[in-house]
């Protein structure tokens, strides 16, 4: 029996140090993160944050380009994937046969599955030629009145990244939105229909409003992901570290400033200051992380609490 | 206030009619948008993909700039070396994790880890090859296979602990009950009993993992940093298809735009093949539990 | 006082796939009364009463033969505007199902998608309906409130004040009160007393102390036949048919 206790405990002992491993990871890449970018967060100080030079040559460093070229990509990104996703999904849960439902969800989790890579690879050669003979002179033509559509049309550029992420984060809002509009009680549409609401009307007003919470939870996480996404939008952001009003021009992103110049980065500051842009990344992930993880629980928190009533 | 409600209703149920049928158009045409993206990209692949692929791309290493033909044949064998690599780092840690997560830990050491991992989870894949860089690749002061399948297996991290504790959570309590009347120490049952029970459920999570990670370029940037040849040490930098695929998009040169399709096609196809692979352990699992 | 509201049901056959869940089926129900369905769940019931609005459309591969009336319109033709019926003949389900919206909004919401913008209009008629549904009292203080704030018994009773919004003839209920306390309970058959007279009012009860109570008329069904529809004091105290005496004693003692 004693000799069960023992081997039980060393058992025990040995398998606890796996997920302590774990939390080291996490808490070393923190530190690690916060050490290595030192040296820039004592020589900028919070203004890395908001200085718009990034100038290697002269031991310069601000990431306000890159943190505008992500927040612009990104927010264009959500504005195009959101509609595009929660609609399709709506169609899929509401109106597709169940059949043909099951089938495009599968391809969908396909889309989701393609390395970013690769998604890179189709932006450079399909993506990118077709915003620079169709799509920039169709919004330049007709809203080039808008800051936003003004300026050479290389395709390259915030526009053609942001249409790509949004490629990228649309199978992920699907999948999670198809869910959640499928787990609002059937009862809350018939009560709809009772009142005489037609079928949309049920759908938008309250299936939706049902839906919310869970919805914008993954519209978060979506966000994390294309905030973290580096090959794809590396590819055809076009790298170039300045802050233009207009969609047409190359900009930077947090993540492709550091895959395009880590690797060059040939003196201690450089390296510092593209790890506290690392820093920032992870930072952020975390943030949203919480946040998202927050809007589930209260999504769930509420439900269970409806079901104690 | 009878007739006010039918008046209303009836000069707004033209408009609400028309509505109601154009959204489901414009819902459909959500859907088909997306479908349409799909195709578009997996036709580029494959038309492509195809027209560029040949044998030597699996036998040959790469050709230098100018010379055309060459393959990628280091690049395949970089990439399983690596995603070996990463399943050394990231399966024992993710399995012993989700097991002790499961059958032992207290809630608030649970709920600690289990936050952490979702953490994990959306923390950029470029932060893991940084991380990788700092702790592998300084220290060695060489870039590296081993760093490149650190980074990697970092990253299979949290998906394989959620899926092993998940899995050997579902493990019936009756089997346990079982193990320990027998008079076997929990840790027997646990390794004797409930993993195999289990074992189903967790590969298919080690497979999704594995799949996941075995596209990434990021963390290899400036960890397995690549390799024109053959790596013949875990010391040295290492090809990986994803990798390949990036340096040669970005070049001037067309001969390397068709490699990079050739290998944008063997990737999707190696990473399917993972996923569906991983289907079939979840299949297999149901079937034998049917069967019983 | 208006004098819609009449259901006649004619020879009434209804199929789920290959199930027939109503066998011949025929009643009329007369408008401003209160007719109870009763009998073992399961018995078609609530498929009845489904019908009555076509919210059994919903579900697929279903099936109806024979006639249904409302005030003497055949509403399961192909020209019948389903949206229309159903703003006539309103429902309360069995669960409470409160909106995510405020409770304004849940009894504006009927008047608002059909174009009703005057705010003057829809404060009257929240008012109307919240004070008709007993719960003015209990809300006026916080129209803004959500409407999940509310107990279970408040949340039923301003289901059935979202109903009336829309000025229905008739309310279906579907067991409104299975999931209430008995003092909550009361409160909402004092309400469907109340609200006789301008509505008739069809319910789906599993309580048959319930359908004595509230009803004027009383339907058993059973394997989807309709076996006694009958005056409720008649119905109980002198059944015409063997099996709804077994029935009705079984229960009662």
């Amino acid at each position: 029996m004693s000799r069960h206790d023992t081997s039980d405990l060393i058992f025990r002992r040995v398998l606890a140090a796996f997920p302590i491993t774990v939390l080291i990871i996490v808490a070393g890449i923190f530190f690690e993160l916060v050490y290595s970018s030192l040296p820039s967060l004592h020589k900028f100080g919070i203004g890395f944050l908001y200085h718009s030079i990034w100038n290697p040559v002269e031991e310069n460093f601000g990431a306000l380009p890159f943190i505008y070229g992500t927040c612009v990509t990104s927010l264009v990104a959500l504005l195009l994937a959101i509609p595009i996703g929660v609609g399709a999904a709506i169609y899929l849960v509401e109106y597709a046969p169940v059949k043909v439902s099951r089938v495009i969800s599968t391809l969908v989790d396909l889309l989701a599955a393609i390395p970013s890579v690769i998604y890179g690879l189709w932006g450079i050669f399909v993506l990118v030629p077709f915003m620079r003979n169709v799509v920039q002179p169709f919004l330049g033509k007709y809203f080039g009145f808008l800051p936003l559509f003004q300026g050479p049309n290389y395709g390259i550029g915030m526009l053609a990244a942001s249409v790509m992420l949004a490629i990228i984060i649309v199978p992920f809002i699907i999948s999670v939105s198809r869910e959640v509009i499928a787990a609002v009680p059937f009862v809350y549409k018939e009560s709809a229909y009772a009142l005489g609401a037609t079928r949309w009307e049920a759908l938008s007003n309250i299936v939706l409003s049902y839906g919310k919470a869970g919805i914008l939870g993954a519209v978060i996480l979506a966000l994390g992901r294309a905030i973290g996404e580096v090959m794809a939008v590396t590819m055809i952001i076009g790298n170039d570290p300045k802050i233009a009003l207009s969609l047409f021009s190359p900009g930077y992103t947090l993540a492709s400033v550091i895959a395009n110049e880590f690797a060059e980065a040939d003196f201690p500051m450089y390296l510092s200051a593209l790890i506290e842009i690392a820093l920032v990344l992870f930072l952020v992930a975390i943030i949203v992380n919480i946040l998202a993880r927050l809007l589930i629980w209260s999504v769930t928190g509420a439900q269970s609490a409806e079901a104690v009533k | 206030m009878k007739d006010l409600v039918l008046k209303s209703f009836d000069a707004t149920r033209l408009r609400r009619e028309i509505w109601d049928k154009v959204m489901v158009v414009v819902l459909f045409l959500c859907a088909a948008c997306v479908l349409f993206i799909l195709f578009i990209i997996l036709w580029h692949l494959i038309a492509r993909g195809l027209s560029s692929l040949n044998p030597a791309f699996f036998t040959h290493l790469p050709k230098a700039v100018g010379e055309s033909g060459g393959g990628m044949a280091n690049a395949i064998i970089g990439t399983f070396v690596l995603l070996l690599l990463a399943v050394g780092v990231g399966v024992p840690l993710g399995l012993g994790a989700g097991v002790y997560l499961s059958e032992y830990a207290h809630q608030r050491f649970a709920q600690t880890v289990r936050f952490m991992t979702d953490v994990l989870n959306g923390v950029p894949s470029i932060v893991f090859g940084i991380f990788s860089y700092t702790v592998c690749v300084l220290p060695m002061k060489s870039f590296s296979a081993v760093s490149g399948g650190f980074a990697l297996g970092l990253m299979m991290i949290p998906m394989i602990t959620r899926t092993s504790e998940q899995f050997v959570k579902m493990v019936p309590h009756q089997l346990r009950e079982a193990g320990l009347a027998l008079g076997l120490p929990k840790w027997r049952v646990i390794t004797g009993i409930i993993l195999p029970s289990a074992i189903g459920g967790i590969m298919t999570g080690i497979m999704v993992a594995l799949a996941r990670v075995a596209g990434e370029t990021a963390p290899l940037l400036f960890t397995a940093f690549g390799n024109l040849h053959y790596t013949q040490s875990l010391m040295q930098p290492i090809a990986a298809i994803p990798l390949q695929i990036f340096n040669y998009a970005v070049s001037p040169y067309s001969d390397w735009h068709r490699q990079a399709w050739a290998g944008a096609l063997v990737l999707i196809v190696i990473v399917f093949i993972i996923n569906i692979w991983a289907q079939y352990f979840v299949y297999s699992r149901k079937r034998w539990s049917a069967g019983k | 006082m208006n004098t819609n509201g009449r259901i006649e049901v004619k020879n009434l056959n209804f199929y789920y796939g290959n199930y027939q869940a109503l066998k011949n089926v025929s009643m009329t129900v007369e408008p401003h009364q209160i007719v109870a369905m009763i009998g073992p769940s399961g018995c078609g019931k609530s498929t009845l009463i489904r019908i009555f609005n076509r919210m059994c459309d919903l579900i697929p591969s279903t099936r109806v033969e024979g006639k249904v009336l409302i005030d003497g319109k055949d509403i399961y033709t192909k020209d019948t505007d389903v949206v229309s019926l159903r703003r006539k003949v309103g429902m309360v389900f069995q669960k409470s199902t409160p909106f995510p919206k405020s409770i304004y909004d849940n009894v504006a919401y009927g008047l608002k998608i059909i174009g009703i913008k005057d705010h003057r209009v829809l404060n009257e008629t929240v008012e109307k309906c919240l004070r008709r549904s007993a719960l003015w009292d209990e809300v006026k203080d916080h129209l803004g409130k959500s409407a999940l704030s509310l107990s279970g018994g408040q949340q039923q009773r301003l289901c059935i004040a979202r109903a009336i919004a829309v000025d229905p003839e008739i309310i279906l209920m579907d067991e409104p009160c299975s999931a209430l306390d008995p003092i909550a309970t009361a409160r909402i058959e004092e309400l469907m007393a109340a609200l006789k007279d301008e509505y008739t009012i069809v319910i789906v009860t599993h309580n048959m102390q319930q359908a004595a109570r509230v009803s004027d008329k009383t339907a058993f069904l059973m394997h989807g036949q309709l076996i006694e529809y009958n005056k409720t004091t008649d119905f109980f105290t002198n059944p015409s048919n063997k099996i709804t005496e077994d029935y009705i004693t079984g229960r009662f003692g």
